[in-house]
């Protein structure tokens, strides 16, 4: 019973109530923007300085949680809760910490409600934001950009934690007894981060980009939508939110009498790691198994504009669809296949074994490793259905990639951002980029030995162009030894043949036959380690004359 | 008005410290170029939670508070990251005494155990000739044992352990700071108002 706490008391409780649970949102947000977050300190406080405390409020996250809140305050079995999660740039999700603002309904009388709740709620905030950077989510937090993302979302009622997996750990940040209740923050966080999708992978044509404001198999279908946890803070985004000073509720206590006034944070600007759709990086990435369930994008107003990442780029593993959530890689794409990202579980099922249908005839040891780095040709064959796992990068300073199996040409598709698909491969030899117009120099001598099979003539360009040079412009590129620039040079020497040894076929034959013994052919290995070690004398005679 | 913290370096925690003062002590074990980003980590962490704004009274009876800001560092030497006070005093004042403790403990010799206490007590004016009663409520002290690694190895390694040990151990504060609150409170609570009646 409320019936000892004055109208007062209770209109304040109420306040304190609503706007710590407004901070917590923000100070977990704002924790796992990926950035180091910086307040300044001030000694004349202002009126959005709840519990003394130097907390910015991002608009869009406010509006986000009054939404969720609808007017209502956490109370018993209605608890406001914060869910993290990484979403992948494939499309896979993994909910990795939900933080709980619960009541029960252990009372305080005795309780100061104007002044000891709240400096308790104060204490409490410090210890959220304490907490906030010991958990593993942090870490992921810091890296997210290219390959993942950290995504958020509030909602209210029954606390929801089958997400995590098992074995989630719970930390309590605090509590804080008050005459209506008492108010437990806590948060419950996974341990297990291997990553496990439970969908298998369907055939379904790639898309271009991936936007980020559907779920995906969310096991409740009337939770909220997700939000990213990096956006653009101050961006017109067309829709204004309240800043908490436009609104009547500034943070009047009755310590602080000043008047409410404009509050000046320093703090650093959040900012996309990734960047903006007019990439230089762009990923074709097969949307297998990204069924989009029924969600309703039913986001707020304006929201969808805020600064979802349209475009992943990078960090596409096609070998490794389960991409583990390791530590971000920088500056885009791996070449393909790469070794499993830290932690990767190499016994998962993997979607292209290259080498399925080469078997050596001596014991080769077949681990993921070897045969990945055998099977660095451009027929990555893939024996399982999966044909449509075409990756084609194009990247602005080359480097090797794989060539893929089948070029779709993007013009009978409907797809956004078209323009940043590839281009067909008569286009391809008409960019003077990649076909420059020979010049009158005499060109290179080494020049026809370079070239790999399918291409001829051509002095630099290659039908076969994993990738278009959009601009190279080499600093310090004249040379005064060689009679070419290094401009000329690198197209020329930038698609050397496959080395035969490494083609599968002709690799394995060898392989085979250079590790069984046949007198016929006179260089096969056996054969070359007995005529060594007849002459073994002569070896060690050599030996001793270096010593 | 509440006395700051006090940083008492390689010195034992008072023999016999006041009835209502609480101690905790927390043990850490780092390698020596970790010493003085684990020390800053929990000591700012514990000064987080007990530092409050800028009081400004006025008339009527009336006092204002100030606003506390906050920033995340990130420890070059250990995967680790905090959370402290904006105030370059303060972490002024800390990185002294940590730097002094770390001098310390380098040059006391090979077993490399120390221990480094943050004290927090009440400045009370007494009349003369009576000096100023320091009366402390609260002692928090970090133990710390240096081990020596042999390689880049096992450094490596002890950044991640050293990592999640802190990890804990701002857990541990957290609890001790929750389990202690009200009391805490009521302590400050009641010595605002002794020197509001100063």
């Amino acid at each position: 019973m409320d019936t000892d706490l004055s109208s007062q008391d209770r209109k304040d409780l109420d306040k304190f109530i609503k706007f710590f649970a407004l901070k917590t949102v923000q100070v977990i947000v704002q924790a796992r923007l990926g950035e180091k977050i910086c307040t300044r300190s001030s000694s004349s406080p202002t009126g959005s300085d709840w519990f003394n405390l130097a907390i910015k409020d991002i608009p869009e996250v406010t509006h986000e949680a009054k939404k969720a809140l609808a007017g209502q305050l956490p109370a018993v079995g209605r608890s406001m809760c914060v869910e993290i999660s990484l979403k992948t740039s494939e499309g896979d999700s993994m909910e990795l910490e939900i933080w709980c603002l619960e009541m029960n309904e252990k009372c305080d009388k005795e309780i100061k409600v104007s002044y000891t709740v709240y400096n308790r709620l104060s204490l409490l905030l410090k210890s959220l934001l304490a907490i906030t950077r010991v958990t593993p989510a942090y870490r992921l937090s810091r890296k997210q950009g290219h390959e993942y993302v950290i995504l958020y979302r509030i909602y209210f009622g029954e606390v929801q934690l089958s997400g995590l997996g098992e074995g989630f750990q719970t930390v309590r940040v605090g509590t804080v007894g008050t005459p209506v209740g008492t108010i437990t923050l806590s948060c419950a966080y996974r341990i297990n981060l291997a990553f496990m999708s439970t969908r298998q992978f369907e055939r379904t044509p790639p898309i271009m980009g991936i936007i980020i404001d559907h779920f995906v198999d969310r096991p409740y279908p009337s939770s909220s939508p997700m939000h990213p946890c990096n956006y653009r803070a101050g961006e017109d985004n067309g829709a204004v939110y309240p800043s908490v000073e436009d609104s009547q509720e500034v943070c009047t206590t009755s310590f602080s009498t000043s008047p409410p006034s404009q509050c000046v944070f320093t703090v650093t600007k959040a900012h996309f790691q990734t960047p903006p759709p007019v990439v230089t990086d762009t990923l074709k990435v097969p949307v297998m198994g990204l069924a989009f369930s029924h969600q309703p994008a039913a986001l707020g107003v304006g929201s969808a504009d805020t600064g979802y990442p349209v475009l992943f780029a990078g960090g596409l593993n096609a070998a490794h669809p389960h991409q583990l959530i390791g530590p971000g890689k920088e500056g885009g794409v791996p070449p393909i296949p790469s070794q499993p990202a830290h932690g990767t579980q190499a016994d998962q099922e993997r979607m292209c074994t290259p080498l399925d249908g080469v078997h050596y005839s001596a014991a080769t040891p077949s681990s993921s490793e070897d045969t990945e780095t055998v099977s660095n040709s451009s027929e990555g064959k893939c024996g399982s259905p999966h044909d449509l796992l075409e990756t084609i990068f194009i990247r602005k300073v080359g480097a090797f990639v794989n060539k893929p199996i089948n070029q779709v040409t993007m013009a009978n598709l409907d797809i956004p951002f078209a323009m940043f698909a590839p281009k067909n491969v008569e286009l391809e030899d008409n960019d003077p980029m990649v076909n420059p117009p020979d010049s009158p120099e005499t060109e290179s001598p080494l020049q026809g030995s370079l070239h790999s099979e399918g291409s001829s003539g051509s002095s630099t360009g290659n039908t076969h162009d994993d990738f278009v040079m959009i601009d190279f412009k080499p600093a310090f590129s004249k040379d005064d030894i060689l009679p070419m620039d290094l401009g000329t040079f690198y197209r020329e020497f930038q698609n050397p043949p496959q080395l035969s040894s490494l083609s599968i076929d002709i690799g394995a034959q060898s392989m085979a036959e250079d590790l069984v013994w046949n007198p016929d052919i006179s260089d096969s290995l056996p054969e070359k380690l007995a005529v060594h070690e007849k002459n073994v004398k002569e070896f060690d005679a050599f030996v001793e004359t270096l010593q | 008005m509440v006395g700051p913290g006090r940083i008492c370096r390689c010195a034992p925690p008072r023999a016999t410290p006041a009835m209502n003062c609480r101690a905790e002590v927390l043990e850490v074990s780092v390698e020596g170029r970790q010493v003085e980003e684990a020390m800053l980590a929990v000591l700012h962490t514990v000064l987080l939670h007990r530092s409050t704004g800028k009081f400004h009274y006025k008339k009527e009876g009336t006092y204002s508070i100030g606003t506390v800001g906050t920033q995340d560092v990130d420890c070059d030497f250990i995967d680790f990251a905090y959370v402290r006070v904006s105030s370059e005093e303060l972490d002024r004042a800390l990185r002294k005494a940590v730097g002094e403790f770390k001098d310390a403990l380098r040059n006391s010799g090979s077993d490399g155990m120390g221990q480094i206490s943050l004290e927090f007590y009440q400045k009370k004016k007494s009349r003369w000739p009576f000096p100023d009663e320091c009366i402390p409520w609260e002692l928090w002290t970090i133990k710390v044992n240096v081990v020596n690694l042999a390689n880049e190895q096992e450094r490596q390694i002890c950044r991640e352990k050293v990592g999640e040990k802190l990890c804990e151990k701002i857990i541990n504060i957290v609890e001790i700071t929750d389990s202690l609150g009200t009391s805490v409170t009521t302590t400050m609570r009641r010595l605002i108002k002794d020197t509001l009646a100063l």
